[in-house]
């Protein structure tokens, strides 16, 4: 929140190409230590790419990736502080859940065991079954418990809860939070269930095509934007020269979603007869995303 | 409850302002950690923090070195003061200018409110 502080994951012009396809194009943007980051997209928006050169997994085409102020590939003095939940998380052959958890404290120093039980009891995870008779949700469940029970300074999850029902998601997401409480760190959380982990994000990116369309904190985003309904013809007045990202419409009522309105702005339409609605993160970033979508498809080729 | 769309850290302010006027946090008494207001709306705890600081700013509510937050005394008037205010630039105005729009005067508005009241 202030200009000083720390400063755990950084890119700078970072860029992925898989031959003619640019996957991540020229993305800089800083995550601050200690906070709950989401990076928000559409599938094959560029998310995993993006993690995957911010953990030091891939190299990136051009640009750089910082994690903890070190180049993260190959670099073990940077990577011992990381957790990556990987969606495709690959284990040995002969491994059980319980083996994963007893190799852990080798590769993470803040490993706390205790809980790792207990969040393997709230996510009724088989401890003995082997990894690869697992259901989906249950091989989440690993990744999870391996995220939190870490305690890594820096923790990244990539769409962590496949397969996992709302109510093992909920779980997931309160652990996080109580957790996060006590061991204050850095988490970076890839998802498209904006709506599900819309308060516990602190600050938002949003990726779009392979682009940041989106980089702020989560609170601001809230009071961003508000959809303004009426009679088109009022409504309409009432947008004119207002930046607008939503527009539906049905008989001769429109519902236009515009940006910055101030507290003049929501006078203004109320006395216009106006009635306001908020926008919801999720309904925001749907929007943003479609307006982009619009905007490259009408760009001259 | 919480809701999306408007600010959360101004959501948590307003909440624990009305559980003050309401008497359920009475001055002098302790509120719940940032961590607790955290966990109960699911939340991140920061953004918590910057509504109880919010609060903390007005002089609602102060700190306890190593204790936790309590509301300060006179924090009950505080708020309705500053209520108060918003009620009047919220609602009477409106209400006084729409009244003179249709030619009502101020005894024909009051009559109406104490007939409203009084339902």
């Amino acid at each position: 929140m202030t200009p000083s502080a720390p400063i755990a994951v950084e890119a700078d012009g970072l860029t992925r190409r898989y031959g003619e396809t640019v996957a991540v194009d020229r993305v800089g943007f800083r995550l601050e230590h200690g906070r709950i980051h989401g990076l928000l997209g559409r599938n094959g928006a560029g998310k995993t790419t993006l993690m995957r050169m911010l953990t030091g997994q891939e190299f990136p085409s051009s640009g750089r990736a910082r994690l903890l102020g070190g180049e993260p590939a190959e670099n073990a003095d940077v990577l011992r502080h990381l957790c990556f939940v990987k969606e495709s998380q690959r284990y040995p052959e002969s491994f059980r859940p319980r083996h994963v958890f007893r190799v852990a404290p080798w590769y993470f120093e803040n490993w706390d065991a205790e809980f790792a039980g207990r969040l393997a009891d709230a996510f009724r995870l088989p401890l003995n079954r082997p990894i690869k008779k697992l259901s989906r949700g249950q091989l989440s469940a690993v990744g999870i418990i391996l995220g939190l029970a870490s305690r890594a300074p820096v923790t990244f999850f990539d769409e962590p809860y496949l397969g996992l029902d709302a109510v093992a998601r909920q779980i997931f997401y309160d652990r996080l939070l109580e957790d996060f409480a006590e061991h204050p760190r850095t988490v970076v959380l890839s998802t498209h269930l904006i709506d599900e982990i819309a308060g516990m994000l602190e600050h938002v990116l949003v990726i779009d095509r392979g682009r940041i369309l989106l980089d702020a904190d989560a609170d601001d985003l809230r009071g961003r934007a508000v959809t303004v309904v009426g009679t088109a013809g009022a409504v309409d007045r009432f947008v004119a020269g207002r930046e607008t990202i939503h527009r539906t419409g049905i008989g001769g009522l429109a519902s236009v979603t515009v940006t910055g309105l101030d507290a003049e702005g929501r006078r203004a339409a109320t006395d216009a007869g106006l009635e306001l609605a908020p926008v919801s993160l999720q309904q925001l970033i749907v929007h943003l995303t479609r307006a982009s979508a619009r905007d490259f498809s009408e760009a001259p080729a | 409850m919480i809701e999306e769309g408007r600010p959360i850290f101004l959501q948590i302010a307003e909440q624990l302002a009305d559980d003050i006027i309401s008497g359920a946090y009475p001055e002098e008494s302790q509120v719940p950690s940032t961590n607790e207001f955290a966990a109960f709306h699911r939340i991140n705890p920061a953004t918590a923090a910057k509504g109880v600081a919010l609060l903390v700013d007005e002089g609602v509510l102060y700190k306890k070195r190593g204790i936790g937050m309590f509301v300060a005394a006179g924090a009950r008037e505080k708020l309705l003061a500053a209520r108060t205010e918003t009620f009047d630039h919220d609602y009477v105005r409106p209400l006084t200018r729409e009244a003179r729009a249709l030619g009502l005067a101020a005894d024909d508005v009051i009559t109406l409110i104490r007939k409203d009241m009084d339902r």
